[in-house]
């Protein structure tokens, strides 16, 4: 929407409303007679007053600024940004879901609590767990959850360890869940393949170690072929392992986690199980374990008797509660109306299909980017500009250039331990003429670069700003709107 | 299957373009033994209107909050949701969006949170607001930590009881890592009890923490919190309701280093318990230390007004093990809904609804406590709910009531043996005279 830029505090015009509130159809009283002036708030606080339709305007031209999955093919590596679909939005809004409220009698929340059963059950099934929590709300409680978990089990025990073991490639939610769960993080190397390096982990691994976090597939988009060794020389030592899920897209119904020797696996319900990102949540972050770490569970758990269905408080050995209610139940709702719409059958070609996907793009974008670690790859595949850059195009220039080409960036200068990095996940719900028409785009790039580098470097140009001033808003933050002084 | 868009055609061309014979050839990697031999053993796949039918059958049995009359509060609340908010977050330029790694193909997400940032700091009368944390309690867990590190290391955390008991258990849970210490603080009639609070407040102590409008519905002498909290150089941490912020006085004016709360109320659907919205809001001063997602104004290379992330050196992505928090993804949708929520109501209507909330509980609460042997446990200041005490048992009477289409408020026994006789009761400006009147008739006669 070029030209618009407009604030909704700007849009204010005193006196104007945009509301409709019930009927004061009690006695009329004045908060002053109800409560101590000293808790009345003297000044009123600076908010908008605006119209129902300025409001609709305005969000509706401000929400024409952003690229969506809905709108733009979104290859954000690792972030699994696939297609949300819609049935998924009308579930979660059905009244009994959407209106349901958190502390109602269980036996008014039937069949809220048998939803949750069964999402349980399900991921449990497909992960190769024992039990599942639902609680956590994002990818990193989930990790938080699980860790503690770890502590709770090693501590029952009797055994007080120190570290956790975190690969050079991981998110960088894995070593923050692991320090703000007490640990001190060791930074585990990648071989020249892009996997674990057996040799560090041999050395590294002692009786101090709790636990060994990694992802699989890897955030480099490689399975790692040797992660039954992997676990089977972490339980050596007493240690647990821990796979963080965010990668699970490329292994539904091939191979699961529980299989893998995992003792704890979390699941991204808004990436694999396809409960819409918004923006940057909100998300929900289950955590599944093996039988010996389900005492430890997050308070409550979902239980099944033969008449109902019930919350379980009384779990003398759990880690205790991450959010205030029962998770992110709308998220929840989604993801189980997609599991139920996918079936067994339809899972296992989601996995098919997004690396069938990745591979394509992959072998097409070969010969134009460097790619450090050759596939097969699984999910995504991560290529680096370093070629590019040569010729002076970094790989946050090639991202803003494709923007302009009608495609939001793949994720850029992730894994860090890949130069320039360009990580791609097209998942499968993309279709070969997307893809096409995407790679179209990067060789296109990849010949500007040689040929006509500033398009690049002035790109984006159809966007609603141009690069913008990272240096400026960080020296000198502006972080609320204020009224323009006359 | 509708949500896969390759055909077979496709797939066996693209497998030829690979140098693949099939599919197999491309899971090589991944060892024989440890694939699955089976189809996962889920239930099979359903035709979409035979899904609807399913999903249509299990929310029956759920009490939709249009179909009964709901006065449960405890942290979420069956406030009034315009319906603009629904359409416009169902935009899926929106929806369908993720974090704004890439400012300029993202400025409408940018915009909203700038605004949402704006409207917390206003309402919460603080500097600076994040762009949101899960939900009240992790909120208020954030807060806790970030005091610890603010404080270089202090391990104590004064906390009132008065602070919603589910939020104190995610604290507890947070608090275990760093290996900080609570210490509960009784209430007194409904207020935290500030002979207490001031014994328990040494040089040990990271932060005072406290709810107001508490968990009891009752408010707190948060200045007086402060200033106890203060004197024992610790950070105050106020959680409230910000549904309550345009007709209360905000905890900034009060004292508040840091003020978190649930801000479900501001247009975000109960959905049994989630998602929900973390506010959280702090001073200038410790804005480097914020969990969280931060949007700042800058300009673009043209010198036109555009917005980015900022202050990213403090997060996961970049600082690792070191981050303030291990947050990522957020509740962005969340606070979209409360920015679209806060704009419709506004200066004016923000007010109103505190206004009328406030008449509603009162007026609930004098007409409940006319029924013989129903009084107030506490007789502190109230905004939207109250506690009552019962002659007969709350659980019971809950479960009676329930019957009636009622969902009478909730029974304090789980949280507070002490308050075994006591039902804890909301009432949003969404409730009609009728409705409360219908209650107060339902009651007396299920106590009688």
């Amino acid at each position: 929407m070029p030209g618009y830029d407009k604030l909704i505090f700007e849009l204010s015009s005193p006196g104007r409303i945009g509301y409709s509130l019930p009927a004061a159809d009690v006695p009329a009283s004045d908060p002053k007679e109800l409560l101590p002036s000293k808790h009345l708030r003297a000044t009123p606080p600076e908010l908008p007053e605006v119209s129902e339709f300025d409001v609709v305007r305005h969000y509706s031209r401000l929400s024409q600024m952003n690229y969506g999955v809905d709108t733009h093919f979104y290859p954000l590596g690792s972030c699994t940004m696939k297609y949300n679909p819609k049935i998924n939005e009308d579930m979660a809004r059905l009244g009994g879901f959407a209106r349901l409220h958190p502390l109602a009698p269980e036996a008014c929340a039937q069949g809220a609590l048998q939803l949750m059963w069964e999402l349980g059950q399900d991921l449990a099934e497909i992960a190769g767990m024992d039990a599942v929590s639902l609680q956590p709300a994002a990818g990193a409680q989930g990790e938080l959850a699980g860790v503690l978990m770890i502590r709770a089990y090693h501590l029952a025990r009797g055994e007080r360890r120190t570290k956790v073991l975190v690969p050079d490639s991981a998110h960088g939610t894995n070593p923050a869940s692991t320090a703000i769960a007490g640990y001190r993080v060791v930074q585990l190397k990648s071989d020249s393949e892009g996997g674990a390096d057996l040799m560090d982990l041999e050395r590294s691994l002692d009786e101090e170690v709790a636990a060994l976090m990694i992802t699989v597939p890897n955030t480099l988009g490689l399975f790692e072929p040797r992660i039954l060794e992997i676990s089977e020389m972490c339980h050596a030592k007493g240690t647990q392992v821990y796979m963080d899920g965010a990668n699970l897209n490329a292994i539904l119904g091939i191979t699961r986690p529980g299989d893998l020797g995992f003792d704890v696996c979390h699941f991204n319900l808004h990436k694999t199980f396809t409960t819409p990102h918004g923006g940057g949540g909100p998300g929900a972050g289950p955590v599944g374990v093996k039988a010996h770490l389900e005492p430890f569970l997050p308070t409550p758990v979902v239980t099944k008797t033969d008449d109902a269905y019930a919350l379980d408080w009384k779990r003398p050995q759990s880690i205790g509660k991450l959010q205030a209610f029962w998770g992110n139940f709308g998220m929840l709702v989604r993801a189980y109306t997609y599991i139920r719409t996918m079936g067994p059958d339809g899972l296992r070609a989601v996995a098919d299909n997004a690396i069938l996907n990745a591979n394509y793009l992959m072998k097409r974008l070969e010969p134009y980017y460097d790619l450090p670690h050759p596939g097969p790859c699984m999910h995504e595949c991560v290529f680096s500009a370093r070629r590019q850059k040569k010729l002076g195009v970094s790989a946050m220039d090639v991202a803003k250039r494709l923007l302009d080409l009608g495609f939001y960036a793949p994720s850029t200068y992730f894994p860090l331990i890949v130069e320039e990095a360009l990580m791609i996940e097209p998942t499968e719900t993309e279709s070969k003429e997307t893809l096409d028409a995407f790679c179209d785009a990067m060789i296109q790039i990849a010949r500007e670069a040689e040929s006509n580098p500033q398009v690049i470097h002035d790109a984006p140009q159809t966007t609603p700003v141009r690069r913008l001033d990272q240096t400026l808003a960080a020296r000198q933050p502006d972080l609320r709107w204020r009224p323009r002084r006359a | 299957m509708r949500y896969i868009s390759n055909t077979s055609a496709q797939q066996k061309e693209m497998l030829r373009s690979i140098g693949a014979a099939s599919l197999e050839d491309l899971l090589s990697p991944i060892p024989s033994k440890a694939r699955l031999s089976r189809p996962l053993n889920l239930p099979a796949a359903l035709a979409e209107a035979d899904l609807i039918r399913h999903m249509r059958r299990l929310a029956s049995r759920n009490a939709d909050a249009d179909e009964v009359v709901c006065f449960l509060g405890g942290g979420a609340y069956d406030h009034y949701i315009p319906s603009p908010i629904n359409h416009l977050i169902s935009r899926g330029e929106f929806f369908t969006a993720y974090t704004p790694y890439q400012p300029e193909a993202s400025q409408g997400t940018l915009r909203t949170i700038y605004e949402y940032q704006t409207m917390i700091a206003e309402l919460t009368g603080m500097d600076v607001a994040n762009a949101s944390i899960y939900d009240g309690a992790s909120s208020l867990a954030e807060a806790a930590l970030m005091a610890h590190s603010a404080t270089e290391g202090r391990a104590e955390l004064v906390i009132s009881r008065g602070v919603n008991p589910l939020h104190r258990q995610v604290v507890a849970a947070y608090a275990e890592g760093p290996a900080l210490r609570m210490k509960e603080i009784p209430i007194s009639d409904g207020a935290t009890d500030l002979a207490a609070l001031k014994k328990a407040v040494s040089g040990k102590t990271a932060a005072v923490i406290i709810q107001s409008p508490n968990f009891f519905g009752c408010l707190e002498d948060v200045q007086a919190a402060a200033d106890i909290c203060h004197g024992g150089g610790a950070l105050m941490i106020v959680a409230t309701d910000p549904v309550s912020l345009g007709l209360l006085t905000p905890p900034g004016a009060l004292g508040a280093d840091i003020v978190v709360g649930e801000g479900q109320g501001l247009g975000v659907p109960l959905s049994y318990g989630g998602p929900n919205l973390g506010v959280f809001a702090t001073t200038t001063d410790l804005i480097r230390r914020l969990p969280g997602r931060l949007v700042g104004a800058t300009v673009d290379r043209d010198g036109k007004r555009g917005f980015v992330l900022t202050l990213q050196t403090r997060e996961q992505h970049i600082r690792r093990e070191k981050a303030t928090s291990n947050i990522c993804t957020n509740v962005a949708l969340c606070a979209l809904m409360a920015t679209i929520y806060v704009a419709l109501l506004g200066k004016q209507g923000l007010r109103k609804v505190g206004e009328l909330a406030l008449a509603k509980a009162h007026y609930a609460a004098e007409a409940l406590t006319k029924i013989p042997g129903v009084r107030l446990r506490f007789t502190a200041p109230f905004f939207k709910e109250f506690v009552l005490q019962l002659p007969k048992s709350p659980e019971r009477v809950v479960k009676r009531l329930a019957k009636e289409k009622i969902l009478a408020g909730i029974p304090l026994k789980p949280f507070d043996r002490t308050l075994k006789d006591c039902l804890l009761v909301a009432v949003t400006e969404k409730r009609t005279r009728q409705e409360i009147d219908m209650f107060v008739q339902a009651l007396s006669q299920a106590v009688a």
